[in-house]
């Protein structure tokens, strides 16, 4: 094995080969990672920014100042677009995907490694460009992320000529990414598959990536489309949704959301993958009803092209539609609710142990329930009216959104990080940091669940101009949210340091450090270029933990018996 | 090893079907909904502007009746060039794809001779949204066509050399997409008035 590196390495010359112009799917699932991780880094640092406005209206911010109403919706909107665009996508399925998709299903590489390469290129390119719209004359774009027209689309409304089409055309170029990357990664699958690896052998996490990669690919066609239209809108004067011109608003909402809410299970399934490979490991047990998790995972992904409407309760939309969305919106509770019931019922009778992964698994399945039970009264035309574009609904989706972004991902880190790296984490430093996040999230977004109903509306730059928003009781909770942001945010410096300095001095893992079955531990730690010495044959489904009758309790794919 | 390595995963086919050209009907269908995206909005705006059957009778259906025709005949010398190509005659292969691209000249030509015309006349992109949709999907089509022309003259300078054979295929299913495109397009906006 040792001979294979040392001759890649070798061969593979400079740096900039091996580093940055590289096709290997690791090297390219790490830069899709640290893109991934400096964004948030960035995505976080705004969340402070604008909380500590709400904190405290009009005092300057801690090392930023006094922050301007339009920059506190340029902020808002980009904290938006980073965290799902630029952190949940690429971190989730770009930078998982890439790692683990040939690794899991026994190959090389991806089918298309020059294909793969381009696609974080334009990816990169995608992330300089909205980084850059922020500095532009005017400001970056404050028209939120979901950027309904007419206010996005004239620079006369919403006051950053150049921030607002730069702000799409990164947008655009991270969707000509993603559909890049997702074709390789449909393809990958289908066709480069170890010997013996059926359709049912398939880890659940890549097949979650490759549903949620067709889910992405059949979703953003229109909104590609609508960014093309509302570019126009922009920068050419046509007035596709302008009402003044012949144009209607409620199109774009009509194409953004028909991709925006696939979206949410575009990141989720994955998500739902990896709790899948992780509480199996650490229950050592079979996943319980693997074809019934892959079926409800379809069905979600069908299901989700027909609750987008729900977005539009408030827009204006006929009340005989609104029925007929409240009720496909409530019916994709469904399937959701039992794949948590199935990693339930695969924790029931474990033998459970409790590593950093674990716990983070675990609060993801905790934390997105509440996201999903509050969910319902969204989903539903008659409360949503009230509670629409509330503060009830930014912490409905960020009890799901950051269970999927950020547990999820911590989860799949801490996990995977050995294989990726070849050295572990330290585990007591995760726990701290396990306990310093999800804590801090849980008084953050509480207490915005109840200024929602207190009638606090999302985007208000300050509440002071609205005396009935500002009793101490609401204030005080604005208060509890920031503050527990800022702790949240100071320990996520334990996590960074944990994961720079394991990178250069933990412990050196073993190939399989949580004996488990699937193929990516029959790899060296972390893999050579090539990645498997011998390519290995499959023999089996990918959760044989605790199988009667055999000494281990694991029963990896690729041993015949 | 390095610049000519080839992975194993480039050369797997666990389906039987080559992974070029599941690759490229993986591309299809998602330029599919780009397109429905758009043409779904165009109708949704058609029912409820009546007046557009006014603005759409300014199309030049002559001009476009000659261009599907143009696109059609292309096509069949993709599908030639795919025969050739299956028979292994590389050369006779890239003559049939130049004849193709020599297709989507002609249709740029009618098109940007239509375009001229039609702005000379007021047309323009913002007289009307009927205007702004009929450039953008023409426009959008157009820039598939030319990116066809691009890989195309790529693909044949490959043929010629007997190289890369199986691409001759790839491209052909990209530019009957192409044209199927279109024959949505031709319908929408020049004949239904």
């Amino acid at each position: 094995m040792s001979h294979d590196t040392a001759a890649h390495a070798a061969a593979h010359g400079s740096v900039w080969r091996r580093w940055v112009f590289s096709t290997d799917h690791k090297v390219i699932g790490c830069q899709y990672l640290f893109t991934g991780m400096a964004m948030a880094v960035i995505g976080g640092l705004m969340s402070y920014v604008f909380r500590m406005q709400l904190a405290w209206p009009d005092a300057p911010v801690p090392g930023y100042g006094v922050v301007s109403p339009g920059e506190y919706n340029a902020l808002v909107t980009n904290h938006g677009s980073i965290m799902i665009f630029w952190v949940a996508m690429p971190v989730l399925i770009a930078a998982l995907g890439n790692f683990l998709i040939p690794l899991m299903i026994g190959c090389d590489d991806m089918v298309f490694p020059r294909l793969n390469r381009l696609s974080y290129q334009i990816f990169l390119l995608s992330a300089l460009v909205l980084l850059g719209s922020l500095a532009v004359p005017g400001g970056g774009f404050g028209g939120a992320w979901t950027s309904y027209p007419p206010l996005s689309a004239k620079g006369a409304y919403n006051l950053t000529p150049y921030g607002a089409p730069l702000w799409l055309v990164a947008v655009a170029l991270e969707f000509v990414a993603f559909l890049l990357g997702g074709i390789n990664f449909v393809t990958t699958v289908m066709n480069a598959r170890a010997p013996g690896m059926k359709a049912s052998y398939i880890p659940m996490v890549v097949w979650m990536i490759i549903i949620a990669s067709i889910l992405f690919m059949a979703s953003v066609g229109p909104l590609v489309a609508g960014a093309v239209m509302l570019l126009f809108d922009q920068i050419l004067g046509t007035r596709f949704f302008d009402p003044a011109g012949g144009g209607d608003p409620l199109l774009w909402q009509h194409l953004f959301w028909f991709f925006g809410h696939p979206e949410v299970y575009v990141v989720l399934l994955p998500a739902m993958g990896i709790v899948a490979e992780i509480i199996t490991v650490f229950s050592r047990k079979k996943l319980f009803a693997y074809n019934t998790v892959l079926l409800t995972a379809a069905g979600t992904g069908v299901l989700s092209f027909l609750v987008w409407a729900h977005h539009q309760f408030v827009a204006g939309i006929d009340p005989r539609m609104a029925h007929l969305f409240t009720v496909t919106t409530l019916l994709i509770s469904i399937p959701i609710a039992e794949m948590t019931f199935v990693f339930i019922a695969t924790l029931y009778g474990g033998s459970i142990t409790f590593p950093t992964p674990m716990l983070f698994a675990l609060a993801f399945i905790a934390e997105f329930l509440i996201g999903g039970v509050t969910g319902i009264f969204l989903g539903s035309s008659g409360t949503d009216i009230y509670l629409h574009d509330t503060y009830f609904v930014l912490a409905h989706f960020h009890y799901t959104f950051f269970p999927i972004a950020i547990i999820a991902t911590f989860a799949a880190l801490y996990f995977w990080f050995p294989k990726m790296f070849g050295r572990m984490m330290n585990d007591t430093l995760g726990k701290i940091h396990f306990w310093g996040t999800v804590i801090p999230f849980n008084f953050i977004f509480i207490p915005l669940f109840i200024t929602g109903m207190g009638g606090d509306h999302r985007r208000i730059y300050s509440y002071e101009n609205f005396p009935m928003q500002m009793t101490p009781f609401l204030q005080e909770l604005r208060i509890v949210a920031t503050v527990s942001l800022v702790i949240l945010l100071l320990f996520q410096v334990v996590f960074l340091f944990n994961f720079f300095w394991s990178l250069f001095r933990g412990p050196k893992a073993p190939a399989n450090p949580w004996r488990a079955n699937t193929l990516e531990w029959t790899a060296p730690s972390p893999p050579p270029h090539g990645n498997f010495a011998t390519m290995p044959s499959v023999y089996r489904g990918p959760y044989e933990y605790s199988v009667p009758g055999r000494a281990d309790d694991y029963w990896p794919q690729h041993v015949a018996n | 090893m390095s610049a000519a390595h080839v992975p194993l995963a480039t050369t797997r086919s666990a389906t039987g079907i080559p992974t070029g050209r599941l690759a490229v009907w993986w591309v299809l269908a998602s330029e599919i909904v780009i397109f429905g995206g758009l043409l779904a909005a165009y109708v949704m705006f058609r029912l409820h502007h009546p007046h557009w059957h006014a603005e759409a009778s300014h199309t030049n259906t002559w001009a476009g009746g000659f261009n599907t025709v143009v696109l059609l005949t292309s096509s069949l010398f993709a599908v030639l060039a795919h025969q050739a190509a299956l028979r292994g005659d590389g050369p006779r292969a890239a003559r049939l794809l130049y004849a193709t691209i020599g297709g989507a000249a002609i249709f740029l030509l009618v098109k940007a001779f239509e375009w001229s015309t039609e702005i000379s006349h007021g047309f323009t992109l913002f007289r009307d949204t009927f205007w702004s949709f009929y450039y953008t999907a023409t426009g959008l089509h157009g820039v598939h066509v030319v990116v066809g022309m691009i890989l195309m003259t790529l693909i044949a300078a490959d043929a010629r050399r007997d190289r890369n054979l199986h691409r001759v295929e790839l491209i052909g299913t990209y530019w009957h997409f192409v044209d199927a495109v279109w024959i949505f397009l031709f319908p929408l906006f020049y004949i239904a008035r």
